[in-house]
């Protein structure tokens, strides 16, 4: 299943947060957004989910999403949202419930999405016992069981140190070399931009349109650290940011 | 960086960290319980304070050993018990049912707020001779005036508490496509918790209140009847006895609801 924005616009009272989008997400591919604060990635995201309504224009979707897939549309968010009164396992559970699958079922695919983001061993635990990187793969974990068509990731590693967010950038590497799945990647991160996707969008300060779209070729699996074609890739896209991040930041005093 | 002389000598950083951090203390309780008691006790006995003031605790205590013996104090303690029991029920589930239903429908919030607003101050004891009038001088009176006390406190701590469910967790839910009832019931509610507990303490203790007060209006047995016979009698040993009673209905309620919070919030930090 593809996705196609269409011209979408969006606005907050009298503020215009995003304009003209039109945006490509091809199926099997990780698209990255990047852009200064306050340009509206999160809104993006949000709109494209469904989980607001763009002002103009329309996000369609081009073929059915796979039969098996129980939510197509699925979020991974920064904050992990993560339910404390539920142990890792409840947590899967808890998305699974509404489905009408069986339990057998239900206990196959947590054993499963436990096994791919390696969290077997603390399945009973309770989300104020981990860590925050464990919190996130248990948020990923969680998507994956819904088998989703798109994941929508807002910022998913910002929450981590960066120790913690190299190790989970390799897991998420592993996972799509392993399976590929589509991902709409929000960052405010270059490298983990370079690192992770396939298209890399620039979006510009508010109201944020799209600057340019950067391709990279370079199978995710030989993205290493230091890679020095993902350098100048990194170097390319701060040369655009740069005005607009400084802008932004004006902006932002002035206001 | 200065030389470690004799007109230099090294310091240790002062700590300055303490405190604002409270502990749990179970002794600190019961030992000024048990200090106060000791300090009325020799004050009587002293003569220090008259008979007239205070009775002696070691009289109240063998008034309540007299009236367990004589098979009284449950002929007064069980009517007691039920009418707390049913009318606080009755309350407390009302309260959090339209409490979360404020939280959950605006329309509902916009209407009915107010309307709590402008009933919670009503003493509902000067409301007795109303509740007599609707429902008979008889027990339905008592489950009435106790259910509409305790419906109050129980509304208001529950909206609250749905007003600081974390919105992002209603938002993980929606976005996994979970139905509404699923949010209400696995989200909602579960993160409500906590606050509906604490309200809960509040409209207990009032519910006791409301019960003494409308025992005292009428009613053969009961701990308020005991008590009001007592005050009416000027027999200060059984009056404290009855308030001894009371106090110790409500921590054990406190403690009950303790128990509670620590089964079903165990997840909290
Ligand atoms: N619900 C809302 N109501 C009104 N204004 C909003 C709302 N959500 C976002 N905004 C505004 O829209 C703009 C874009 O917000 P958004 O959160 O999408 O930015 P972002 O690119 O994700 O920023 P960041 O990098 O800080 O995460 C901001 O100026 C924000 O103040
Ligand atoms: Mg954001």
């Amino acid at each position: 299943m593809n996705l196609q924005l269409k011209k979408i616009g969006h606005r907050y009272g009298a503020t215009d947060v995003l304009q003209d989008i039109d945006l490509d997400i091809p199926a099997g591919k990780i698209v990255c957004i990047v852009g200064p604060s306050g340009c509206g990635k999160s809104t993006l995201l949000r709109l494209i989910g469904g989980l607001e309504r763009p002002s103009t224009g329309q996000v369609v979707q081009i073929g059915d999403p796979p039969g098996d897939s129980l939510n197509p549309l699925t979020y991974v968010f920064q904050d992990f949202a993560l339910l404390p009164w539920r142990s890792v396992e409840g947590n899967i559970r808890l998305v699974l419930e509404d489905h009408g699958i069986t339990n057998r079922e239900t206990e196959v695919i947590i054993s499963d999405v436990l096994t791919r983001t390696k969290l077997t061993d603390f399945r009973q635990a309770l989300p104020k016992q981990l860590s925050g990187g464990m919190k996130q793969r248990v948020a990923i974990a969680r998507a994956l069981a819904v088998k989703p068509a798109v994941m929508l990731m807002d910022e998913p590693l910002s929450a981590l140190d960066s120790q913690t967010r190299e190790l989970l950038m390799d897991d998420l590497v592993n996972l799509w070399t392993r399976e590929a799945f589509t991902a709409v990647y929000v960052t405010h991160n270059l490298n983990e931009a370079v690192r992770l996707g396939h298209a890399v969008v620039v979006l510009s300060r508010r109201p944020g349109c799209i600057r340019e779209v950067v391709d990279i070729d370079i199978p995710l699996a030989e993205r290493t650290l230091g890679h020095p074609d993902l350098e100048r890739q990194q170097q390319h896209l701060w040369n655009l940011m740069r005005d607009e991040a400084m802008a932004a930041d004006q902006e932002l005093v002035n206001a | 960086m200065p030389e470690i002389s004799q007109e230099n000598p090294p310091k240790t950083v002062l700590f300055r960290g303490g405190g604002f951090a409270p502990r749990p203390n179970r002794w600190a309780g019961a030992a000024l319980f048990i200090a106060l008691i000791a300090l009325l006790e020799m004050g009587t006995r002293s003569g220090f304070i008259t008979p007239l003031t205070l009775p002696r605790p070691s009289d109240v205590l063998s008034t309540f050993i007299d009236l367990w013996n004589s098979g009284l104090l449950w002929k007064h303690l069980v009517p007691s018990f039920s009418r707390l029991l049913i009318g606080a029920t009755i309350g407390a589930s009302f309260g959090i049912g339209i409490g979360i239903l404020i939280g959950l429908f605006s329309l509902l919030r916009a209407g009915l707020v107010p309307l709590v607003a402008a009933i919670f101050p009503i003493p509902k004891i000067a409301l007795l001779p109303l509740f007599v009038i609707w429902f008979g001088i008889d027990e339905t009176s008592k489950y009435a005036l106790i259910a509409f006390g305790t419906f109050t406190p129980t509304v208001v701590a529950t909206y609250g508490a749905v007003d600081n469910v974390d919105r992002s967790l209603i938002r993980m839910g929606q976005s996994f496509s979970l139905s509404w009832f699923s949010i209400v019931r696995k989200i909602v509610l579960p993160g409500a918790m906590p606050g509906i507990l604490s309200g809960l303490r509040i409209s207990l203790a009032i519910a006791i209140i409301l019960l003494v007060a409308a025992e005292m209006l009428g009613a053969e047995y009961g701990i308020g009847a005991y008590i009001l016979e007592a005050g009416s009698l000027y027999n200060l040993e059984r009056l404290f006895t009855g308030v001894a009673i009371l106090s110790l209905l409500g921590l054990g309620m406190s403690a009950a609801i303790g128990l509670l919070e620590k089964w079903l919030l165990g997840w909290r930090t």
